[in-house]
């Protein structure tokens, strides 16, 4: 092989090697979904897959004890992810683009006002007021209940930037032509708005669903029935102390579980995906 | 700013802006009030009674040498994220920005570790570095390592670090690849045909040009590794052992609700919210400055 040949070869190796680097943690967790409890307390966990595959996930998505540990059943848990992360990414998309519509086609006293009292949120996470937002949800009585685990994670500026941004760049003459259409200004932001932004909300609606369904701290917080425990948090509470003596197989299983709805959204709508995280962040 | 042409109505724009700004005013502003209001309040053995203390909160919190051992924690542990998951970024983006076959299949193998949550890629890491039952934990222990992450502070911050920065190496290489596509081929084909090798071409026309890039990267890493870590050190190490793995999310996490006391968690929370808001201007001001000059 000649020198030229190698340094062509370089950058697959070094690619190769950072793909796989990535991707063992999951095959290791693939692995020990297929064992039995046991082999995995041992020790002894094997490189190749076992026969306990169908069991450990039925096992996990329907029952609510293993052998040695009691959790909710992964179905109950992934409905609560769901739930969540379906009404974070819906809540926040609409009410942003309500509010973007507002502050880009209007003209009105204390528009600047609201634009800076919506903006000022936009780099302030949850995590930084998570005990006072705590007891504000506390207060209005929504502990433990999906009001609550989803609203105070709807107010937020990224969205209405975003909109906001796209909506500066359509066209005046669009909007004189509605105008003499006689057309009114929810006329126009459902017929001429809604269709332009498809995009913009697909790419968005990605990011906002990860967002939701990896959200912890929160969630960890505000639910305090074994029903309403979402799965990234039910995982972290199945391993408890992280005894060498618990049900690994159930918890890798439902680690892969945990992870395949948000991994496939990525995959399958990988060009939404990278439009929303790159537009989202400018 | 504005738009030139504009739709006239009364009560429309109040309304479309209603639901978004009672939001944020009911779970944003509010709370965030309240916390500078508790920060300067000491409540009483009881909790009968509050007495307004100006920032005596804040002096026991910044003289606290646990507080102080926890900001540096933060500190390293934040570097060592930031810089660990931005590097290797650098590095797969440049290579899979190369011409090289099967670019497209390395940018889909890369960026799926972007939607696993900081907590579960804790528990991937977790299942694999586990001293008794995990592949490499035991593994390092056979060769006589003495590997137990829940008993060493440097194996402890290791683990944190490991999980938080393999989740958003993906992350950072989806910027990175979108800042090397933008920059024009025809710059880097001029420099070549002077005589500049790969190594020159990349250190004088491509990482300059990547500044924006990077030093936005920066800003967003810093508030990742503050801030969304908590899963990943709940998940690994409950910031021991000791406080070696606490950072200073955590710290608010444990004075607020397992220790209760408001007046500190309260203050510690005005001190992270004076950081983001530093972190947010110096990023505008720097977005500014791009804009003045692009």
């Amino acid at each position: 092989m000649t020198a030229r040949r190698l340094i062509d070869w370089v950058p697959h190796a070094v690619l190769i090697l950072g793909v796989l680097i990535f991707a063992f943690p999951i095959y290791m967790t693939l692995i020990g979904s297929t064992w039995d409890a046991a082999t995995i307390a041992r020790g002894n966990l094997p490189l190749t897959p076992g026969d306990q595959m169908a069991h450990n996930y039925v096992t996990a998505w329907t029952e609510s004890r293993g052998s040695r540990a009691v959790f909710t059943p992964v179905r109950t848990m992934m409905l609560n992810s769901v739930i969540m992360a379906l009404t974070i990414a819906v809540g926040k998309i609409v009410i942003s683009i309500l509010s973007a519509f507002a502050i880009a086609f209007f003209r009105f006293p204390g528009r600047m006002l609201f634009f800076w009292m919506i903006f000022i949120t936009l780099m302030l996470p949850v995590e930084v007021r998570i005990i006072p937002t705590y007891k504000v949800v506390a207060d209005l009585g929504l502990i433990d209940s999906y009001a609550g685990l989803t609203i105070p994670l709807i107010a937020s500026a990224t969205a209405t930037l975003l909109f906001r941004q796209f909506f500066l760049t359509i066209p005046d003459e669009l909007v004189e032509a509605a105008k003499m259409d006689g057309a009114g200004p929810m006329r126009f932001f459902v017929d001429v708005l809604l269709p332009l932004s498809r995009t913009n909300i697909a790419a968005l609606f990605v990011i906002l669903f990860i967002y939701g369904w990896n959200q912890y701290l929160w969630p960890l917080l505000i639910t305090t029935s074994r029903e309403m425990q979402t799965v990234v948090v039910g995982i972290v509470a199945m391993i408890g102390t992280g005894e060498s003596a618990t049900d690994w197989n159930l918890i890798m299983a439902t680690t892969m579980l945990a992870m395949l709805p948000p991994v496939a959204v990525v995959v399958l709508m990988q060009r939404w995906f990278v439009k929303g995280l790159v537009d989202s962040e400018k | 700013m504005q738009r030139r042409v504009v739709f006239e109505n009364k009560w429309l724009p109040y309304l479309l802006l209603a639901p978004q700004v009672a939001i944020t005013l009911v779970f944003f502003h509010w709370p965030a009030a309240q916390a500078i209001e508790q920060s300067m309040l000491l409540q009483d053995a009881f909790g009968l009674r509050q007495t307004f203390v100006w920032f005596e909160n804040f002096e026991v919190v910044l003289s606290d040498p646990n507080y102080l051992g926890t900001m540096r924690v933060t500190a390293v542990f934040s570097l060592a994220v930031t810089v660990l998951s931005m590097v290797l970024a650098l590095l797969f983006a440049v290579l899979a920005n190369a011409h090289i076959r099967g670019r497209s299949a390395y940018k889909t193998l890369l960026i799926w570790p972007y939607a696993v949550a900081p907590a579960v890629a804790a528990v991937l890491w977790l299942f694999i570095f586990n001293p008794e039952i995990g592949v490499l934990g035991r593994a390092l222990n056979n060769i006589g390592l003495r590997w137990d992450y829940r008993l060493n502070d440097a194996q402890a911050l290791f683990m944190v670090v490991a999980a938080s920065a393999w989740k958003q190496v993906s992350y950072n290489f989806i910027f990175f690849l979108a800042g090397l596509q933008a920059i024009p081929r025809s710059l880097l084909e001029a420099a070549a045909i002077d005589g500049a090798g790969p190594v020159r071409r990349f250190r004088t026309v491509t990482f300059p040009l990547l500044s924006p890039t990077t030093f936005f990267l920066l800003v967003v890493n810093v508030v990742y590794a503050f801030f969304e870590t908590f899963g990943v050190i709940h998940a690994l190490t409950k910031g021991g052992p000791g406080k070696a793995t606490e950072t200073l999310i955590y710290r608010v996490y444990l004075d607020g609700v397992i220790n209760n006391d408001m007046g500190s968690s309260s203050a510690q929370s005005v001190l992270l919210m004076l950081v983001v808001v530093a972190l947010t201007a110096i990023q505008f001001r720097f977005i500014e400055r791009k804009v003045h000059y692009a």
